[in-house]
């Protein structure tokens, strides 16, 4: 799997001596940092590939090979619950990676190109906190604010729109981050010569800035939309009685032991994130 | 412009900010189990009185330290060779093997974690390994203890490490190596003198982002530890979900920003710093 990574030498200069104490080196260091990622990697990869591999066992126990068979996978197809969960999942995703991908946008260009304003340090750290933030306390916190709006005003219901808020709110600084990582290494010259030929600052951002950080939108998009996608914690505080989201079916279904139709759903999540990644890879750098 | 800010100013601080004041308000009021919210409102302090008091909470909050500070000691042990070895390959491998580190993120967080089940469960796969390879006779079940908890973070929180030292690794200029070793310096002094110092940044960005997340944790110690693990993140839970004390898991969740504060604003220096630092 993983091909033995070539030593790297200079950039620029050579040794001045091809005996240097740093060259003579090399060969054993290559070998050690083949068995650091070897290592590494395995460890990274071997417990999930065993879920795969478990996922076409014949037997319930998962820890027992009893055969190759294909009955969990039609099992999972037959399984109500998980394709509606599933299908709760990504009508939520979709709607709250794309609210996120918008007002992270706005909040990752403040970020870069507004130095000051009233506020400003409160602004940053708003936005960057959720990242850190741990989801036990984003979750209780939200719950609090939904229960004492519902009493005060009836609104919101629990359920699909509370969910969406609170992965919203958590989703907004990882676009935030990119895209502002993507701006601030963005060469303004082009802004600045469209705003010269007198183009007005919406035109420009619309006509120059947005495409050339579109990328970057894009792939805040894609972690908002996974992260929605996958999370628990927020979710099951939010979530009122009546929506199951398919992270809160997994977990409770995990909880009572292992489930050979978990392993079939991890192994078709595993796919899927290994084209949308190998995809996404290839978008970029055909942009490139 | 004006509404550019205000758009997420207004809705971070409605859905973010506020919802502190609440949790605040909530804590200091008292559990009342026949009302819906069961909540009655008051200004006492009787549950942060019972967190200092009770041992279950102190055990609770020092044991997330210790569990999250070894976890993350670990991790940056195993991660910084990786990060060293993926800065140090040819530039082809190099973003494959990124890839690789960064592939298991964009896979559910909750399936990693279980995965780990069957592997460490008793009579699980790590057992049936260790005997058929004749290591170990009866090895003693990994699973519902401490280590299978720490094992879990360092694997779920991995490639958080890896990544930050890597962005400092890469840049790196490899001719300081040379010269040092030119000059006569060992491997050794050379890393302790040059690689480290510089790669310094990155160290402290990776573990600030496996040990904040891992102080909180709950799905971790829920699945992989047993009943003696006590981790913050999974007290709060259980108070809210199976005892429906409102102001108590409040109480916990204040005491768990108290314990997180200093890592969260060093962490926002640290990012507001790495983005100035850029041309």
């Amino acid at each position: 799997m993983i091909g033995l990574p070539s030593p790297k030498r200079s950039r620029e200069a050579q040794p001045t001596s091809p005996k240097s104490r740093y060259g003579s080196a090399q060969a054993g260091r290559a070998r050690l940092a083949f068995t650091v990622l070897a290592f590494g990697y395995a460890f990274l990869y071997l417990p999930i590939a065993l879920v795969m591999i478990y996922s076409f066992n014949e037997s319930r126990l998962v820890t027992v090979w009893a055969g190759f068979s294909t009955k969990w996978w039609e099992a999972l197809v037959r399984n109500e619950a998980m394709l509606s969960a599933a299908w709760l999942s990504l009508r939520i995703a979709l709607v709250s990676a794309t609210a996120a991908a918008a007002i992270g946008l706005a909040a990752g260009y403040v970020l870069a190109r507004v130095p000051a304003f009233l506020g400003r340090t409160l602004f940053g750290s708003l936005v960057i906190a959720p990242m850190v933030m741990p989801e036990v306390v984003m979750g209780i916190s939200m719950l609090l604010l939904f229960v004492g709006s519902e009493r005060l005003i009836g609104w919101p219901d629990r359920g699909f729109l509370t969910i969406a808020i609170a992965h919203i709110t958590f989703s907004i600084a990882f676009v935030a981050v990119v895209v502002q990582a993507r701006l601030v290494d963005f060469d303004r010259s082009l802004e600045e010569a469209a705003m010269d030929l007198g183009a007005t600052p919406w035109t420009t951002f619309i006509t120059v800035t947005l495409p050339l950080i579109a990328p970057a939108i894009g792939s805040g998009w894609l972690l908002a939309f996974t992260l929605s996608l996958d999370d628990l914690i927020l979710t099951q505080f939010v979530a009122g009685a009546q929506s199951q989201t398919l992270p809160m079916l997994v977990y409770s279904s995990v909880r009572l032991g292992v489930d050979p139709q978990i392993n079939v759903l991890a192994t078709i999540i595993v796919a899927i994130a290994t084209s949308a990644l190998i995809l996404s890879g290839w978008l970029t750098r055909r942009r490139a | 412009m004006r509404l550019v800010i205000a758009l997420p100013f207004v809705w971070l601080g409605l859905f973010f900010l506020l919802p502190f004041a609440l949790v605040l308000a909530i804590a200091l009021g008292t559990n009342a189990p026949d009302l819906a919210p069961p909540v009655e409102l008051g200004l006492g302090l009787q549950n942060f009185a019972l967190l200092f008091t009770d041992d279950l909470y102190v055990a609770a909050w020092l044991s997330s330290l210790r569990i999250a500070a070894t976890a993350t000691a670990i991790t940056l042990l195993l991660g910084y060779p990786m990060a060293y070895a993926i800065a140090r390959a040819s530039p082809r491998w190099r973003s494959v093997l990124l890839m690789l580190v960064i592939l298991p993120f964009w896979t559910s967080f909750l399936i990693r974690v279980y995965a780990w089940i069957g592997v460490l469960a008793n009579n699980g796969l790590l057992e049936q390994f260790l005997r058929w390879t004749g290591l170990a006779q009866n090895p003693e079940t990994i699973l519902g203890t401490e280590w299978a908890v720490q094992l879990g973070i360092v694997y779920a929180y991995l490639p958080f490490m890896v990544l930050p030292l890597y962005a400092a690794l890469e840049k790196l200029d490899v001719s300081l190596l040379e010269a040092a070793a030119d000059l006569g310096a060992r491997p050794l002094s050379a890393f302790a003198t040059i690689t480290l110092p510089l790669s310094l940044p990155g160290v402290v960005a990776g573990c600030l982002l496996v040990f904040i997340p891992a102080v909180g944790e709950f799905v971790i110690p829920d699945l992989l530890g047993g009943t003696g693990t006590l981790m913050i993140g999974k007290v709060l839970w259980d108070e809210f979900f199976t005892n429906a004390d409102w102001p108590l898991a409040s109480a916990v969740a204040i005491s768990l920003l108290v314990l997180l504060v200093g890592p969260i604003a060093l962490f926002q220096r640290q990012q507001a710093k790495s983005l100035e630092r850029r041309p």
